[in-house]
């Protein structure tokens, strides 16, 4: 199963070498405009524009139809819903911005470095330090939070093969517990990989002059 | 050297770790034991990822609990599970993930990655999605992770539990290449020829404390 996050993919193109900041702060402003559009025009301008993106970026069509299959299986049922409670316009705004501001976020991901990205967050937030925050701490929480979504796509995708095994499809606990156990471990996992790699120590060192 | 000087480990009323009193002094040193003998929380104690509930652990001197940030820049843990232990989308990425926050510029840290990569078998995997890589692979990137840290002591908690048998040879032939003092802790006695000492635990106590030939003699008495 792929990730509903695109991984990054190595490329040059000026999205690809755009920095990694003000992409993301970009893409915070196109997200809110966004979901400020209620007119179906000027938003499927604004999908046009993140077609645009990811032809600009060369991501192969097969792999954009991947990450996004699932996203529009989601969206064809909120459309359906929507125009059955309200109208088939105010269903077809809902539909355009979601998918206009999670392929946005999808672009994002394939051009920019999950290193770069936590870079950017650690620079912008450096002022927070006067307020006792730790932008390095912050930066990391960032990251590992975009990971997560490809991690626990693959705890999901696998916990449901072993569903499917046990023959017990339709049974939601043997797909809820299975799969908050192994998030919890994989947590529990994570934290001690992290401590052993000194992910505190090291900030804790940069951050603060030795004494000794 | 490592020294355990009197390390219990209890969690509530159960004792994982019963008065361990060793000294390390070997470059390959492996702890062998049944599931439960608390062999991996011995080795988690090395670099304070556990506390003791009573003694101490020493590396080179320094107390693994209260100078446990500077005991964790001398010593690298290997995991079981080599995919918790990458934290980064690409190969390159994971293995400078580790070098941040030592004020190097990220073009020395992509450099470094780099080379440790090449070093360890993963010439050209830089880019390379990480949790794409074959199980073998990924436990190589594990270990490069914390090689780039430059430690003076590994320690690898059944690093090869996962893998199959060429890549579990491939591992521990790395492993024997390194400079560094390596504690391997490990269900796999084949893997041990070469090892200068092996402790064996059974339910928290040290039961032999010997060349491998030894030890695992007695090992295998203990489970049979």
């Amino acid at each position: 199963m792929s990730s509903p996050l695109g991984l990054y993919q190595p490329g040059n193109s000026p999205l690809h070498r755009a920095p990694a900041g003000g992409k993301l702060l970009g893409l915070l402003v196109f997200a809110t405009v966004v979901m400020l559009f209620d007119e179906p025009v000027p938003l499927a301008v604004a999908a046009g524009a993140v077609l645009a993106g990811f032809v600009t970026a060369r991501i192969r069509p097969a792999r954009v139809l991947r990450m996004t299959g699932t996203l529009l299986v989601v969206l064809g049922a909120i459309f359906a819903l929507q125009s059955w409670l309200l109208d088939p316009k105010s269903a077809s705004v809902v539909c355009l911005r979601l998918l206009t501001a999670i392929s946005a976020a999808n672009l994002f991901t394939l051009t920019t470095r999950i290193d770069d990205l936590v870079s950017a967050v650690e620079r912008g937030l450096a002022p927070t330090r006067r307020l006792g925050l730790r932008p390095e701490t912050l930066g990391l929480l960032v990251g590992l939070t975009v990971q997560a979504v490809g991690v626990l796509a693959s705890i999901a995708a696998q916990t449901r093969e072993a569903q499917r095994a046990r023959d017990a499809s339709r049974s939601v606990s043997a797909f809820a517990v299975p799969f908050l156990i192994r998030t919890l471990r994989h947590a529990d996992e994570l934290g001690e990989a992290l401590a052993a790699r000194g992910v505190g120590d090291a900030r804790e060192e940069h951050s603060e002059p030795r004494r000794d | 050297m490592i020294e355990f000087d009197g390390v219990g480990h209890s969690y509530g009323e159960h004792t994982v770790l019963d008065r361990i009193d060793l000294r390390l002094e070997e470059k390959r040193v492996a702890f062998v034991g049944a599931n439960g003998s608390g062999k991996s929380t011995l080795a988690r104690t090395i670099n304070g990822l556990v506390r003791p509930t009573r003694g101490r652990v020493l590396v080179d001197g320094l107390d693994a609990v209260r100078d446990g940030k500077r005991v964790r820049s001398r010593v690298g843990f290997v995991f079981t599970n080599p995919d918790s232990q990458i934290v980064m989308p690409t190969a390159g990425e994971d293995v400078a993930f580790s070098l941040r926050g030592k004020g190097l510029s990220k073009q020395e840290r992509q450099r470094r990655a780099e080379a440790a990569l090449a070093e360890h078998g993963l010439e050209g995997y830089a880019q390379h999605p990480a949790q794409q890589l074959s199980g073998g692979q990924k436990q190589l990137l594990a270990l490069c992770a914390m090689l780039v840290l430059e430690p003076d002591v590994l320690v690898c908690d059944e690093p090869t539990t996962l893998l199959d048998l060429r890549n579990k040879r491939l591992f521990v032939e790395r492993l024997q290449r390194l400079e560094q003092q390596v504690v391997l802790v490990t269900h796999d006695l084949e893997l041990l020829e070469n090892f200068d000492r092996v402790v064996v635990l059974d339910q928290g106590r040290v039961v032999a404390d010997d060349e491998p030939s030894a030890a695992l003699h007695h090992y295998r008495e203990l489970v049979t």
